[in-house]
Protein backbone atom coordinates (compact mmCIF):
# COMPACT_ATOMS: atom_id res chain seq x y z
CA UNK A 1 0.00 0.00 0.00
CA UNK A 2 2.69 2.48 1.02
CA UNK A 3 4.77 1.70 -2.04
CA UNK A 4 1.86 2.59 -4.28
CA UNK A 5 1.77 6.19 -3.00
CA UNK A 6 3.76 8.37 -5.39
CA UNK A 7 6.05 9.91 -2.77
CA UNK A 8 7.59 12.55 -5.04
CA UNK A 9 4.17 13.85 -6.01
CA UNK A 10 3.10 13.94 -2.36
CA UNK A 11 6.32 15.61 -1.18
CA UNK A 12 6.14 18.20 -3.97
CA UNK A 13 2.51 18.88 -3.14
CA UNK A 14 3.27 19.37 0.55
CA UNK A 15 6.07 21.82 -0.36
CA UNK A 16 3.64 23.79 -2.55
CA UNK A 17 1.17 23.88 0.35
CA UNK A 18 3.87 25.09 2.76
CA UNK A 19 4.88 27.81 0.31
CA UNK A 20 1.29 29.06 0.08
CA UNK A 21 0.86 28.90 3.88
CA UNK A 22 4.07 30.92 4.44
CA UNK A 23 3.03 33.69 2.07
CA UNK A 24 -0.41 33.90 3.66
CA UNK A 25 0.74 33.74 7.29
CA UNK A 26 3.56 36.28 6.96
CA UNK A 27 2.53 38.58 4.11
CA UNK A 28 -1.24 38.02 3.99
CA UNK A 29 -0.96 37.24 0.27
CA UNK A 30 -2.31 34.52 -1.98
CA UNK A 31 0.33 32.47 -3.82
CA UNK A 32 -1.48 32.63 -7.15
CA UNK A 33 1.07 32.49 -9.92
CA UNK A 34 -1.07 33.86 -12.76
CA UNK A 35 -2.23 36.82 -10.68
CA UNK A 36 1.31 37.61 -9.51
CA UNK A 37 2.60 37.42 -13.09
CA UNK A 38 -0.11 39.64 -14.63
CA UNK A 39 0.17 42.23 -11.85
CA UNK A 40 3.89 42.55 -12.50
CA UNK A 41 3.43 42.71 -16.27
CA UNK A 42 0.32 44.83 -16.73
CA UNK A 43 -0.45 46.85 -13.61
CA UNK A 44 1.31 50.00 -12.50
CA UNK A 45 2.46 49.07 -8.99
CA UNK A 46 4.29 50.87 -6.23
CA UNK A 47 7.77 49.69 -5.32
CA UNK A 48 6.80 47.35 -2.49
CA UNK A 49 3.78 45.96 -4.37
CA UNK A 50 6.04 45.12 -7.29
CA UNK A 51 8.94 44.01 -5.08
CA UNK A 52 7.38 41.02 -3.35
CA UNK A 53 5.86 39.77 -6.59
CA UNK A 54 9.20 39.98 -8.40
CA UNK A 55 10.86 38.23 -5.44
CA UNK A 56 8.28 35.42 -5.61
CA UNK A 57 8.82 34.93 -9.35
CA UNK A 58 12.61 34.99 -8.97
CA UNK A 59 12.25 32.44 -6.17
CA UNK A 60 9.95 30.26 -8.29
CA UNK A 61 12.49 30.08 -11.11
CA UNK A 62 15.40 29.68 -8.66
CA UNK A 63 13.65 26.91 -6.72
CA UNK A 64 12.97 25.08 -9.96
CA UNK A 65 16.57 25.56 -11.05
CA UNK A 66 17.94 24.10 -7.78
CA UNK A 67 15.99 20.88 -8.39
CA UNK A 68 17.27 20.42 -11.94
CA UNK A 69 18.09 18.27 -13.81
CA UNK A 70 14.72 16.59 -13.95
CA UNK A 71 14.33 12.84 -14.13
CA UNK A 72 11.96 12.70 -17.06
CA UNK A 73 12.42 12.59 -20.79
CA UNK A 74 11.78 15.88 -22.56
CA UNK A 75 8.92 16.02 -24.99
CA UNK A 76 10.13 16.76 -28.49
CA UNK A 77 8.41 17.69 -31.70
CA UNK A 78 5.14 18.76 -30.06
CA UNK A 79 2.87 20.86 -32.27
CA UNK A 80 3.84 24.56 -32.10
CA UNK A 81 0.27 25.49 -33.03
CA UNK A 82 -1.08 23.57 -30.02
CA UNK A 83 1.50 25.19 -27.72
CA UNK A 84 0.54 28.67 -28.92
CA UNK A 85 -3.23 28.08 -28.73
CA UNK A 86 -2.68 26.56 -25.29
CA UNK A 87 -0.72 29.60 -24.09
CA UNK A 88 -3.40 31.98 -25.35
CA UNK A 89 -6.21 29.98 -23.73
CA UNK A 90 -4.35 29.66 -20.42
CA UNK A 91 -3.56 33.40 -20.48
CA UNK A 92 -7.07 34.62 -21.32
CA UNK A 93 -8.74 32.02 -19.09
CA UNK A 94 -6.67 32.62 -15.98
CA UNK A 95 -7.00 36.39 -16.35
CA UNK A 96 -10.78 36.50 -16.73
CA UNK A 97 -11.27 33.62 -14.27
CA UNK A 98 -8.90 35.33 -11.78
CA UNK A 99 -6.68 32.37 -11.06
CA UNK A 100 -4.99 29.15 -12.06
CA UNK A 101 -4.07 25.84 -10.43
CA UNK A 102 -2.20 27.65 -7.64
CA UNK A 103 -4.54 30.53 -6.80
CA UNK A 104 -7.83 28.66 -7.09
CA UNK A 105 -6.72 25.03 -6.76
CA UNK A 106 -4.28 25.29 -3.84
CA UNK A 107 -4.90 28.59 -2.04
CA UNK A 108 -8.61 29.17 -2.69
CA UNK A 109 -9.70 25.66 -1.79
CA UNK A 110 -7.49 25.85 1.31
CA UNK A 111 -9.48 28.92 2.35
CA UNK A 112 -12.74 27.09 1.55
CA UNK A 113 -13.66 29.72 -1.06
CA UNK A 114 -16.73 28.58 -3.01
CA UNK A 115 -15.55 30.48 -6.07
CA UNK A 116 -12.27 28.58 -6.13
CA UNK A 117 -13.95 25.21 -5.66
CA UNK A 118 -16.21 25.91 -8.64
CA UNK A 119 -13.27 27.20 -10.72
CA UNK A 120 -11.14 24.15 -9.89
CA UNK A 121 -13.93 21.69 -10.70
CA UNK A 122 -14.51 23.55 -13.96
CA UNK A 123 -10.91 23.59 -15.17
CA UNK A 124 -10.40 19.95 -14.16
CA UNK A 125 -13.45 18.87 -16.16
CA UNK A 126 -12.55 21.00 -19.17
CA UNK A 127 -8.95 19.77 -19.02
CA UNK A 128 -10.10 16.13 -18.92
CA UNK A 129 -12.47 16.66 -21.87
CA UNK A 130 -9.72 18.45 -23.82
CA UNK A 131 -7.14 15.68 -23.33
CA UNK A 132 -9.70 13.00 -24.22
CA UNK A 133 -10.55 14.77 -27.48
CA UNK A 134 -6.91 15.56 -28.21
CA UNK A 135 -5.69 11.98 -27.73
CA UNK A 136 -8.60 10.18 -29.35
CA UNK A 137 -9.42 12.40 -32.31
CA UNK A 138 -6.46 14.69 -33.00
CA UNK A 139 -3.13 13.48 -31.63
CA UNK B 1 12.35 43.97 3.20
CA UNK B 2 11.04 41.21 5.47
CA UNK B 3 8.11 40.70 3.13
CA UNK B 4 10.40 40.49 0.10
CA UNK B 5 12.46 37.77 1.79
CA UNK B 6 9.34 35.78 2.69
CA UNK B 7 8.08 36.06 -0.90
CA UNK B 8 11.47 34.89 -2.19
CA UNK B 9 11.51 31.88 0.17
CA UNK B 10 7.89 31.09 -0.68
CA UNK B 11 8.70 31.21 -4.39
CA UNK B 12 11.75 28.98 -3.90
CA UNK B 13 9.73 26.32 -2.08
CA UNK B 14 6.95 26.53 -4.66
CA UNK B 15 9.35 26.13 -7.59
CA UNK B 16 11.11 23.22 -5.90
CA UNK B 17 7.73 21.57 -5.23
CA UNK B 18 6.65 21.91 -8.85
CA UNK B 19 9.83 20.21 -10.10
CA UNK B 20 9.99 17.47 -7.41
CA UNK B 21 6.34 16.56 -7.97
CA UNK B 22 6.84 16.49 -11.76
CA UNK B 23 4.06 19.00 -12.27
CA UNK B 24 6.55 20.54 -14.72
CA UNK B 25 6.37 17.44 -16.94
CA UNK B 26 3.58 18.24 -19.43
CA UNK B 27 3.27 14.62 -20.58
CA UNK B 28 2.58 13.53 -16.99
CA UNK B 29 0.01 16.32 -16.60
CA UNK B 30 -1.76 15.19 -19.76
CA UNK B 31 -1.63 11.57 -18.53
CA UNK B 32 -3.24 12.77 -15.29
CA UNK B 33 -6.02 14.52 -17.23
CA UNK B 34 -6.49 11.45 -19.48
CA UNK B 35 -9.08 10.01 -17.12
CA UNK B 36 -10.78 7.90 -19.78
CA UNK B 37 -7.56 6.75 -21.43
CA UNK B 38 -4.23 5.71 -19.96
CA UNK B 39 -4.86 7.49 -16.65
CA UNK B 40 -1.90 8.29 -14.38
CA UNK B 41 -3.43 9.29 -11.02
CA UNK B 42 -0.16 10.22 -9.28
CA UNK B 43 -0.51 13.99 -9.74
CA UNK B 44 -3.69 13.86 -7.64
CA UNK B 45 -1.25 13.55 -4.72
CA UNK B 46 0.30 16.92 -5.62
CA UNK B 47 -3.02 18.71 -5.36
CA UNK B 48 -4.02 16.50 -2.41
CA UNK B 49 -0.81 17.18 -0.47
CA UNK B 50 -0.90 20.90 -1.19
CA UNK B 51 -4.57 21.31 -0.27
CA UNK B 52 -4.14 19.22 2.90
CA UNK B 53 -1.48 21.69 4.06
CA UNK B 54 -3.41 24.84 3.08
CA UNK B 55 -6.71 23.57 4.55
CA UNK B 56 -5.03 22.71 7.84
CA UNK B 57 -2.82 25.83 8.11
CA UNK B 58 -5.49 28.32 6.98
CA UNK B 59 -7.59 27.49 10.02
CA UNK B 60 -4.83 28.78 12.27
CA UNK B 61 -3.60 31.58 10.04
CA UNK B 62 -7.03 33.14 9.56
CA UNK B 63 -7.63 33.20 13.31
CA UNK B 64 -5.05 35.96 13.50
CA UNK B 65 -6.23 39.55 13.13
CA UNK B 66 -3.33 40.39 10.82
CA UNK B 67 -0.54 38.49 9.07
CA UNK B 68 2.81 38.37 10.90
CA UNK B 69 4.59 40.93 8.66
CA UNK B 70 1.68 42.83 7.07
CA UNK B 71 -1.17 45.05 8.19
CA UNK B 72 -3.95 42.95 6.67
CA UNK B 73 -4.88 39.86 4.67
CA UNK B 74 -5.28 40.59 0.97
CA UNK B 75 -8.19 38.40 0.03
CA UNK B 76 -9.98 38.17 -3.31
CA UNK B 77 -12.40 41.07 -3.71
CA UNK B 78 -14.79 39.09 -5.90
CA UNK B 79 -16.68 36.30 -4.22
CA UNK B 80 -19.54 35.75 -6.67
CA UNK B 81 -19.72 32.71 -8.88
CA UNK B 82 -20.54 34.23 -12.25
CA UNK B 83 -20.28 33.45 -15.94
CA UNK B 84 -16.84 35.09 -16.19
CA UNK B 85 -15.46 32.67 -13.64
CA UNK B 86 -16.92 29.66 -15.46
CA UNK B 87 -15.85 30.92 -18.90
CA UNK B 88 -12.35 31.74 -17.66
CA UNK B 89 -11.86 28.43 -15.83
CA UNK B 90 -13.20 26.48 -18.84
CA UNK B 91 -10.79 28.24 -21.20
CA UNK B 92 -7.93 27.69 -18.79
CA UNK B 93 -8.75 23.96 -18.62
CA UNK B 94 -8.75 23.72 -22.42
CA UNK B 95 -5.35 25.42 -22.60
CA UNK B 96 -3.97 23.27 -19.77
CA UNK B 97 -5.06 20.09 -21.53
CA UNK B 98 -3.77 21.15 -24.96
CA UNK B 99 -0.15 21.47 -23.79
CA UNK B 100 0.01 20.13 -20.22
CA UNK B 101 1.24 23.51 -18.96
CA UNK B 102 -0.37 25.77 -16.39
CA UNK B 103 1.35 29.11 -15.62
CA UNK B 104 3.88 28.05 -12.92
CA UNK B 105 5.23 24.99 -14.76
CA UNK B 106 5.12 27.02 -18.00
CA UNK B 107 7.48 29.59 -16.49
CA UNK B 108 9.84 26.97 -15.05
CA UNK B 109 9.96 25.20 -18.42
CA UNK B 110 11.92 28.13 -19.80
CA UNK B 111 14.85 26.26 -18.17
CA UNK B 112 13.73 22.68 -18.84
CA UNK B 113 12.29 22.73 -22.33
CA UNK B 114 13.06 26.15 -23.84
CA UNK B 115 11.89 25.07 -27.31
CA UNK B 116 8.35 24.65 -26.01
CA UNK B 117 8.50 27.56 -23.54
CA UNK B 118 9.51 29.86 -26.41
CA UNK B 119 6.10 29.23 -27.94
CA UNK B 120 3.95 28.78 -24.83
CA UNK B 121 5.16 31.71 -22.69
CA UNK B 122 4.77 34.61 -25.17
CA UNK B 123 1.29 33.26 -26.00
CA UNK B 124 0.50 33.11 -22.26
CA UNK B 125 1.51 36.76 -21.80
CA UNK B 126 -0.45 37.89 -24.89
CA UNK B 127 -3.46 35.89 -23.64
CA UNK B 128 -3.20 37.51 -20.20
CA UNK B 129 -3.06 40.90 -21.87
CA UNK B 130 -6.13 40.15 -23.97
CA UNK B 131 -7.94 38.91 -20.86
CA UNK B 132 -6.93 42.08 -19.02
CA UNK B 133 -8.46 44.27 -21.73
CA UNK B 134 -11.62 42.20 -21.66
CA UNK B 135 -11.74 42.54 -17.87
CA UNK B 136 -11.28 46.31 -17.75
Amino acid sequence: MLESIPSQALLGGILIGISAALLLAFNGRIAGISGILYNVLFNPLSGSERGWRMAFLVGLIGGGYLMLPVGFELRQGYSPILLIISGLAVGIGTRIGNGCTSGHGVCGIGLMAGRSMVATATFMVSGIITVSILRNFIG
Amino acid sequence: MKRIIIALISGLIFGAGLVISEMVNPVKVQDFLDLFGNWDPSLAFVMGGAVAVTLFSSRFIMKRKTPIFAERFYMAVTTSIDSRLILGASLFGIGWGLSGYCPGPGIINAMINPTEAMMFLPALVIGGWIGQRYSA
